[in-house]
């Protein structure tokens, strides 16, 4: 009898946990993640994470490349939002060589980082919706996502990895189905965006679902190096776009939004509102746009028109010496930051004055954060892991550079 | 609060580490402090700490090769700022190829983890107190660093894509 009991007591006194791959390509990651799960039942107990599935290598290729092809590398960072690591891009090198874009063209700019921030910060409510299980809002607010591909197309003639601007301005002045697209869409998302809000923001299972999942303290979150979207739902109210205002950002009145709990319902509101706020800017920018060029005078960087490059000799040498990486580059190094869709998107740019960077690195926001996953899932159930995953925008691009 | 200037961080600094602030530089408007490798901890510690400057985030960590200076071959930069001061600065600290040893931050702040995980997978660069110093990015089996220098992206033959056939 004795010998007995001892037994049943040394076995409860050893826990028997399940290790779990998840990833790295399950459906429910949506990405190349894997995280090896150490299960008491439903409970997660310990995450191991793998990152890398998807490196490509970008730093190692900028280092050869000259800056105009390193726009493609920066399209391939965040996909769901190209435009603005292309525009960090092109205003980390307008720094280095000092240059001022004409207003215009900054107000330009501010329209597709914004319409960029909607269609990523979409992305990610609809699929924490689809997460929850509320597959209607995803089907219903995709479509607007391709009205503001639409947009882009318009603008640079591609949707996802749109390869958008110059350096020193935009390629092409927003031309009249561009206008009318941006006017459309301002005028029929809004409608759109309220069904979407309504659907899930007060919804009871929604919320009772989402609420204390994933959270984090803002404390945690700053030691993690957060920014973005998710920091702010931790109650800092940290943007770039306020505090080292870029492209004109100050010209504009919006509202930082911000969390308390910093958990799946305090990102999710925070994505929510900011897209409310990137339409009141775009508003704004369209009501103001200035007229004037769409481009600084910096021959020696800005491409030519493609006209103008098959009929004028001076067009012709420049569009060849800026596609040789021919124009002279000052040396020095300088860190430009941009408000990105998950985040401050850093380019740490380090010239030589050769015709590549000696030396370029992206301050990723996932990667840096994404560190912090196995804290805020440890002890929750697996499900709201997912959850937790997705509201926390990991794009695998971005990750994995 | 006051805004906070260059000049009086690097004085600050030279008044507290004296010699093991090797140089100060501001590129484009941004201090850039090149910190004696063996006081980088407490450089950070004490940036992070101090109450004016109060440089409590840690942005960046990246690392970099320089094989024309002997004996300082790699270098590990970091990026720190502070929010409520609005205020960045960068730190770098230059080591040996032969002895790529630098103090971890692990311990200041959980952020560097990664990074540097990230910055050793590149550049072999050994953080030292690390907890889990292991490749990120690259596959485990891979024996060298892919960064440094001596790998060129593209074959070593090809010759028309050099600077000096345009003159460089």
């Amino acid at each position: 009898m004795n010998e007995f009991d001892d037994k049943s007591i040394e076995q409860i006194e050893e826990p028997e946990y399940t290790t779990l791959n998840l990833g790295p390509t399950h459906p429910a990651t949506h990405g190349i993640f894997q995280n090896i799960l150490k299960m008491d039942g439903e409970i997660v107990v310990d995450a191991e994470q793998t990152v890398g599935y998807i490196h490509r290598a970008f730093e190692k290729i900028a280092e050869r490349r000259p800056y105009y092809q390193i726009t493609t590398l920066t399209d391939r960072l965040n996909y769901c939002s190209s435009p603005i690591n292309n525009m960090g891009w092109h205003m980390t090198v307008e720094k280095l060589i000092g240059v001022d874009i004409p207003k215009r063209a900054q107000y330009m700019r501010v329209i597709i980082m914004e319409l960029a921030r909607i269609a990523d910060h979409l992305v990610c409510n609809a699929v924490v919706g689809v997460d929850t299980g509320a597959l209607t809002g995803f089907t219903y607010v995709f479509q607007w996502r391709e009205k503001i591909y639409d947009i882009f197309e318009q603008v640079c003639g591609a949707r996802l990895t749109t390869n958008i601007g110059r350096i020193g301005g935009m390629e092409r002045d927003f031309n009249d189905e561009a206008i009318k697209k941006i006017k459309e869409f301002l005028r029929d998302f809004p409608k759109i965006f309220d069904e979407f809000s309504t659907l899930l923001e007060r919804n009871r299972i929604f919320v009772d679902r989402v609420i204390n999942t994933g959270p984090i303290t803002a404390e945690r979150a700053l030691s993690y190096g957060f920014t973005g979207p998710n920091l702010r739902a931790a109650g800092v109210d940290y943007d770039v776009r306020v505090i080292n205002p870029y492209s004109s950002y100050d010209d504009f009145d919006f509202t930082i939004p911000v969390g308390v709990n910093g958990d799946t319902y305090d990102r999710f509101m925070v994505r929510q509102q900011e897209i409310r706020e990137s339409l009141k800017i775009i508003k704004q920018a369209m009501d103001n746009l200035p007229s004037g060029n769409w481009y600084a005078d910096v021959p020696e960087f800005y491409l030519p028109p493609k006209e103008d490059v098959y009929h004028n000799m001076e067009a012709l040498i420049w569009h060849f010496k800026i596609v040789m990486g021919e124009s002279d580059v000052p040396k020095g190094e300088v860190y430009h930051a941009v408000e990105g869709g998950n985040g401050e998107l850093g380019f740490y740019l380090l010239s030589d004055g050769g015709r590549a960077p000696y030396k370029l690195h992206f301050r990723r926001p996932c990667f840096i954060y994404y560190q912090a996953y196995p804290e805020m899932i440890k002890g929750g159930m697996l499900s709201d892991a997912i959850l937790t995953m997705s509201s926390m925008n990991v794009i695998a691009g971005e990750l994995d550079a | 609060m006051a805004e906070i200037t260059n000049t009086y961080v690097s004085e600050e600094l030279y008044k507290k580490f004296g010699d093991a602030i090797l140089s100060t530089d501001e590129p484009y408007g941004m201090l850039t402090v090149v910190v004696e490798v063996s006081s980088i901890t407490s450089v950070v510690d004490w940036l992070k700490k101090h109450p004016v400057i109060n440089a409590h985030f840690l942005t960046d960590i990246c690392g970099t090769h320089f094989p024309q200076i002997p004996g300082k071959e790699l270098c590990a930069i970091y990026h720190m700022q502070s929010m409520p001061n609005n205020y960045r600065i960068r730190l770098k600290c230059f080591v040996p190829i032969t002895k790529p040893e630098v103090p971890s931050l692990t311990g200041l702040f959980p952020s560097a983890n990664w990074m540097e995980r990230e910055t050793y997978d590149y550049y072999g660069i050994q953080f030292i107190g690390h907890p889990n110093l292991q490749r990120i990015l690259n596959v485990d089996e891979m024996d060298y660093f892919p960064l440094r220098k001596e790998f060129p992206l593209e074959d070593g033959s090809r010759t028309d894509k050099d600077d000096k056939y345009f003159g460089r």
